[in-house]
């Protein structure tokens, strides 16, 4: 052991002709420049990537300015471009995936952290972890073939009979819907939500239960009266995450929503996403303005999600400050 | 005291009501397992992983193009992303105090949450536009550039969880900084900063909105990076909105192949750092 010891120090001494302070500072210097490259390569990254996105879409841009987000005419052929449909269907999509997410995955979490005996919560966690794992383009295929015929046979004939007198659930069923891909959207958004949320309650502090126990609430009054306040930013800024998730989502989305340029009522009814219209006409595109107008949606697209993703950042701060919650399923 | 047993009643049909929602929530899960093995496995042979499609209209050949496809494309993207990412992740914990640092964390968050069609969009408008052909190596770039924060972040939170005393000692010893870091706080999370690398080559590996217009897809076997390429989760995509009953047959078994390897990797991700750190909350 000593000897060792002795070995190490006799090879770790500078040799006399050189001063150690400066060698070991050179080579430190050579150390800190290279991880210095490495994490400016990522600004300077996406400041190229906003910049290559700018200049895609300037012909758009200058041609249609604003208007292009309150148009709906998409015609290739003319040259005339208008995303609203795609706007609207990125937002109800993501939305209709929410409405039946979030419920259930706070469901889930609050369970896991506040109920669940232990054997079963690393468990479950890991399982429904796995749905995050599964690429998107399976996803899609499993909808088309399996979620569709299921949806068109019982599911879809049964929303309109019991809910028809919403313009929502009338019309004629294809299959491929707004809703069937707000479905799927809300199984892929789901293990998002969910381990976010879980994070966050798991942050909260133990007093908090114990206090409101003590007053004699029951274990779901605990948890409702208190547990989940104190988290509640926390929360929002999970379930805001989902729809960031949601609104980038894109080769699941393109095989299940039809992908047509309208806006319809009825859920029922085909519709298209930002991400899907440009995953399906960008090979295709047949001249710059197409092109330049697709780069716009991109464009667009980035901007909402980076605003979306920064306010679910600060929310998630507000309860677990400076740690690294949710920057893994950002 | 009627009151109070309503109270509890009520506690317990909530409780009730949360573990439906755990049943419901791990319904797809054992449903898109089930469907895979059911209608993939049955395609799977030795043909399927050697050989490339047969021509539209005959029966027989394989995805063999593509799984080479995926190994090229995402070796390429592990070789730029990953010490780019784990240099960038070191650099972040071993500098806190950096200006540097702050900006990288927030921009390598706002990459994280960019749609993987807009990364496709831009490495399109980067090299495809500009050298006017569809690569592979495009798509490695895209991909390599989705890999990047999310290997920083996992390195970072790892190193992070080094006590400083650790390094001090190091230090005392008269180590310099870059040994240190490398020799001592790098080596006792390497086997965190493994698994984040797994997790992020597991998640590029299945992405296909990239790849779109990038890699574009091919039906030959090719080894060129500077052409179109094949990938797996491109050949799914192809398969499944295709008119042909054989195609739907070749997309599951793809796409069981896929999920194979995705989780495949993401396992090895979870046995590489053992339990000691908890890395999917």
């Amino acid at each position: 052991m000593t000897a060792l010891t002795e070995r190490d120090v006799a090879r770790e001494a500078p040799a006399p002709d050189q001063p150690s302070l400066e060698r070991s500072s050179y080579s430190d210097q050579v150390f800190k420049g290279l991880l210095t490259l490495a994490a400016l390569v990522i600004p300077v990254l996406l400041s190229f990537l906003v910049f290559e996105l700018w200049e895609g879409a300037r012909l758009a841009i200058a041609k249609f300015g604003l208007d292009f987000v309150t148009t709906s005419v998409w015609d290739p052929v003319a040259e005339q471009f208008g995303a609203f449909p795609l706007i609207f269907g990125t937002l109800i999509s993501s939305l209709i995936a929410l409405v039946i997410a979030v419920p259930l995955s706070l469901g889930v979490a609050i369970y896991l952290t506040e109920f669940a005996p232990k054997v079963i919560r690393q468990p479950v966690a890991f399982l429904i972890s796995l749905l995050a794992a599964i690429p998107s383009v399976v996803y899609g295929l499993w909808g088309i073939f399996v979620l569709i015929p299921i949806l068109r046979k019982s599911v879809f004939p049964l929303l309109r009979d019991v809910f028809g007198f919403l313009p929502l659930f009338q019309g004629p069923i294809y299959g491929p819907s707004m809703l069937a891909a707000g479905i799927i959207l809300a199984i892929m958004v789901m293990p998002f939500v969910m381990s976010v949320s879980r994070e966050v309650l798991t942050a909260v502090p133990n007093t908090q239960r114990e206090a409101s126990l003590a007053l004699g609430a029951t274990r779901w009054e605990a948890v409702i009266t208190t547990v989940v306040p104190y988290a509640r930013s926390g929360i929002m800024g999970a379930v805001i995450l989902g729809l960031g998730r949601a609104l980038g989502e894109t080769m699941a989305v393109t095989m299940l929503i039809g992908n047509r340029h309208e806006i319809a009522a009825s859920l029922f009814a085909p519709g298209y996403t930002m991400a899907a219209a440009i995953a399906n006409e960008f090979t295709e595109a047949v001249g710059d303005m197409h092109l330049s107008a697709l780069a716009y949606v991109a464009f667009l697209l980035f901007v909402v999600t980076v605003l979306v993703n920064a306010g679910a950042r600060l929310l998630i701060w507000r309860v677990a400050r400076g740690s690294g919650v949710g920057s893994k399923a950002l | 005291m009627n009151r109070r047993i309503l109270r509890r009643a009520f506690s317990n049909l909530m409780v009730g009501l949360m573990i439906g929602a755990v049943i419901v929530a791990l319904l797809p899960l054992i449903f898109i397992l089930l469907n895979l093995v059911l209608k993939g496995a049955g395609s799977l042979s030795l043909d399927f992983f050697t050989r490339t499609p047969a021509p539209a209209g005959e029966t027989g050949g394989g995805v063999g193009h593509a799984i080479v496809g995926t190994l090229i494309i995402v070796g390429i993207a592990s070789l730029i992303g990953l010490p780019i990412g784990i240099g960038a992740g070191i650099y972040c914990a071993e500098y806190p105090a950096s200006r540097l640092t702050w900006v990288t964390r927030f921009v390598a968050d706002v990459l994280n949450g960019t749609p993987s069609i807009v990364v496709g969009v831009f490495a399109w408008a980067w090299i495809v536009a500009t050298q006017k052909h569809f690569s592979a190596m495009a798509g490695s770039a895209a991909l390599a550039m989705l890999m990047i924060p999310m290997v920083l972040r996992t390195t970072e939170e790892m190193i992070k969880l080094v006590p400083n005393s650790l390094r001090e000692a190091a230090l005392a010893l008269g180590y310099p900084r870059w040994r240190t870091s490398l020799g001592i706080v790098v080596r006792t999370t390497l086997p965190g900063i493994v698994t984040g690398s797994l997790l992020a080559v597991a998640r590029v590996a299945g992405e296909t909105a990239p790849l779109l217009f990038t890699a574009l897809g091919s039906q030959y076997l090719s080894y060129n990076v500077n052409q179109p390429m094949a990938a797996l989760p491109l050949t799914v995509f192809t398969y499944a909105t295709g008119p042909y009953e054989e195609w739907h047959q070749y997309a599951w078994a793809s796409a069981l192949v896929l999920i194979i390897v995705v989780f495949a990797l993401s396992l090895g991700a979870r046995l590489a750092i053992g339990r000691r750190f908890d890395l999917n909350g």
